[in-house]
């Protein structure tokens, strides 16, 4: 692509109109402004689309097994270890890394940082397609994936944690569609559907602060339903939801900054100059955000082992292992992050957010997994359900990358607003 | 479809104070979460360890009673004592098998010990506390019963029990469901009589009763023969208490029960969660729409400073 950017002047895309004074057509627009033939030749010439084709094969026919065939087929089938990795990795995992959305919500629409403009619609969308796609692993996951709507119109019962989950996640989708379409609609040039949304934007970022508060919190709490299974220095019954939704926080940034990082070096010809410029400034910013939330995180850790009087078990192997994931996965980035903002170097801030978002992952899934059961054996997941996740991960990546290439997220809309 | 429109009205109300509409959506002769009172003449069995020999009558009678497929090896196979499965030898409930014995080697006693283990029917069930369809109840006569139409698979409930007892039914793509003892509800203790379980038990091992008469007769067989039984009843107050109840000669954990199971029900570890919930849907957007406002006039204030640059 970078190649056609070059020679064609009027490429990339950014307005409904070519400079010569006639209209893009949407097949144009979804063709990047090119021809077919043009088209495919770039999409075989990049390496990445070869990997993901191989992904595909191998991973869609495993997919179709599983449905057909059932989840005895693609996992083992654990009644000790109910949920594996498409729930530990997809939706425990993917869920805090996509509080990102509501993050710069708050701090451009609320707030009124507006300065953080050039990344807020990115944030945006990195959140949107993480909670779609916690869904699409959810919907792997679920034993009667069809039933979905039950818990909303079908059997519904309140009182039970996951009954937040499943509402919240439901709204809170509906709400980041809402702030994802004005990007939509400058593309299509439907500017009546953006006023409308314009006139809710503070109603929409406060209803995504209050649903993520909570689900963040929920998908915490989900796991105090297991005191007994969870080691106790990843379960707190008081802060386990304080746990998970301060430690989306810096997860949902740092993501935003990985993001934007892989953004700057592959997708430059999509960015616009008010993008690359400030952002560097930008990095500096989210990485004090992180800080902040990561110096919160580790004193609210270590008050839950005060409270539920667990000093001793950090002096075990578990122990060991809960300090050296506290160390790798929050510990480091954080003193990297400041070193960042000493210095000004927003290229050590992008090293931290990668141990961030890999700590963030990590932790999800120690609790899900490697610290549940924790004086059973060990479940280590089969391969296929590595598979499937690495495939559906791969779709959430195609579909950010399609997004990315064509909608004003990286760039500003030159035609009418 | 007027039963879902009503559904759907309740959960609006919902939205602002969920633990409300728990009281409202309450069933006649099924309890909701949330308030849970215990029944006072549930149903229950008392397991006595000493009496159990490991002859698996009851496995039979269950997988008979409750329609579940003919194990590989026949009941009466005792190899199966000795089998490892991930490093222990416990077998547990599965798919095809509600309730399992297990045999215990105890240095203090110079024969083995066995132990049934099945759904011990909570009073306050943590599989049906986490439910979010509702798909549990528990019946005045004490079982805990679950409904596999509503059942959407997500296996919280298994994550949720502290005795690993239920059971998904992974091998089926298009009904799965989970599968776990019901006190055999339907065809017999809904009519009065005791599980086939019990009724199959050669040793009198298990006793049938209601679960205060099943305590005072295991504490009278405690006192009368203290040397005989440690001074516990496994069941009277795990996890809020359940409905099946053990006695024991010897510590137990040696006989592979969870001792560190609370007293308290499982849900009183969400509560703390479940009772922020209804502050934060009030409370927040006020605040948040207190702090925009507060932005903003700072904002209007430092406008002619033109400092947007800084961060």
């Amino acid at each position: 692509m970078k190649l056609f950017t070059i020679n064609k002047q009027e490429l990339p895309i950014v307005d409904h109109f070519r400079p010569d004074g006639s209209k893009w057509t949407l097949k144009e627009k979804l063709l990047l402004g090119l021809t077919f033939q043009d088209y495919r030749k770039q999409f075989f010439r990049n390496p990445v689309n070869w990997v993901v084709i191989i992904i595909f094969l191998t991973g869609i026919p495993i997919i179709i097994e599983r449905y057909v065939y059932g989840l005895a087929s693609v996992t083992h089938s654990s009644n000790d270890y109910p949920w594996g990795l498409f729930l530990g990795f997809g939706l425990f995992g993917m869920v805090p890394l996509s509080a990102s959305g509501f993050l710069l919500g708050t701090t451009v629409e609320l707030f009124g940082r507006k300065d953080f403009h050039p990344i807020e619609r990115l944030a945006l969308l990195n959140g949107l397609l993480g909670y779609f796609f916690a869904v699409c692993f959810l919907l792997v996951d679920l034993g009667l994936p069809w039933r979905l709507p039950y818990p909303m119109f079908v059997s519904l019962g309140p009182a039970a944690v996951l009954f937040l989950v499943a509402w919240h996640v439901a709204t809170y989708l509906s709400v980041q569609i809402a702030e994802v379409l004005p990007s939509f609609f400058e593309w299509i040039g439907w500017l009546k559907g953006k006023k409308v949304i314009r006139g809710m934007v503070l109603g929409l970022t406060i209803a995504g602060i209050i649903l993520s508060t909570l689900h963040q919190g929920a998908l915490g709490a989900l796991f105090t339903y297991a005191p007994g299974k969870v080691h106790p220095l990843w379960l707190s019954a008081n802060f386990q939801w304080l746990h998970f939704f301060c430690s989306s926080i810096f997860g949902g940034l740092s993501m935003v900054i990985v993001v934007s990082t892989l953004c700057k070096k592959f997708l430059a010809w999509r960015c616009d100059d008010h993008f690359l410029v400030s952002l560097d400034r930008l990095t500096l910013g989210l990485a004090k955000g992180c800080v902040f939330a990561m110096i919160t995180y580790i004193a609210i850790k270590f008050a839950a082992i005060a409270h539920d009087k667990e000093w001793v078990y950090l002096l075990t192997g578990w122990g060991q292992y809960y300090l050296f994931e506290i160390s790798l996965a929050v510990l480091l980035p954080m003193m990297l992050y400041v070193l960042a903002i000493r210095k000004g170097n927003a290229t050590v801030a992008r090293v931290a957010a990668i141990f961030a978002v890999l700590g963030i992952l990590w932790n999800r899934i120690n609790t899900c997994l490697v610290c549940f059961n924790w004086y059973m054996y060990r479940e280590i997941p089969h391969w296929k359900e590595v598979a499937i996740t690495i495939t559906v991960y791969t779709a959430y990546i195609v579909t950010y990358r399609f997004i990315l290439y064509r909608l004003p997220i990286l760039y500003e809309w030159k035609g009418a607003k | 479809m007027n039963n879902k429109i009503i559904n759907r009205r309740n959960f609006i109300k919902g939205g602002f104070a969920s633990t409300i509409v728990a009281s409202q959506l309450k069933v006649t002769g099924v309890k909701a979460a949330g308030d849970f009172d215990h029944y006072p003449d549930s149903m229950g069995v008392l397991v006595d360890i000493n009496r159990c020999v490991g002859c698996r009558s009851c496995e039979a009678a269950c997988n008979k009673e409750q329609g579940l497929p003919e194990p590989e090896k026949p009941f009466n196979d005792y190899s199966v004592f000795d089998e490892i499965h991930h490093g222990r030898m416990e077998r547990r409930t599965r798919e095809d098998r509600y309730t399992v014995v297990n045999k215990y080697n105890v240095a203090e006693i110079d024969h083995p010990l066995f132990r049934k283990a099945q759904c011990n029917h909570c009073l306050e069930p943590a599989c049906l506390t986490s439910c979010f369809v509702k798909a549990y109840s528990k019946t005045p006569e004490g079982a805990v019963i679950y409904n596999p139409d509503v059942c959407v698979g997500c296996r919280t409930c298994m994550i949720a029990c502290p005795f690993y007892v239920p059971t998904f039914k992974y091998s089926s793509a298009f009904s799965p469901r989970i599968m776990k003892c019901i006190f055999c509800y339907d065809t017999r203790l809904k009519v009065g009589r005791p599980p086939a379980c019990v009724e199959a038990c050669p040793q009198e091992a298990l006793i049938f009763g209601k679960r205060a008469d099943l305590l005072d007769i295991a504490r009278k067989r405690i006192t009368n023969n203290s040397s005989k039984y440690v001074n516990h009843i496994y069941g009277e107050k795990e996890a809020g208490g359940t409905a099946w109840l053990y006695i024991s000669p010897v510590e137990f954990s040696k006989v592979g029960f969870n001792t560190h199971i609370s007293q308290e029900p499982i849900i009183n570890f969400v509560r703390d969660f479940l009772s922020m919930v209804p502050m934060v849907l009030m409370i927040w957007p006020a605040l948040f729409a207190g702090f925009h406002l507060l932005a903003n006039r700072k904002d209007a204030n430092s406008r002619h400073d033109n400092d947007h640059q800084e961060v």
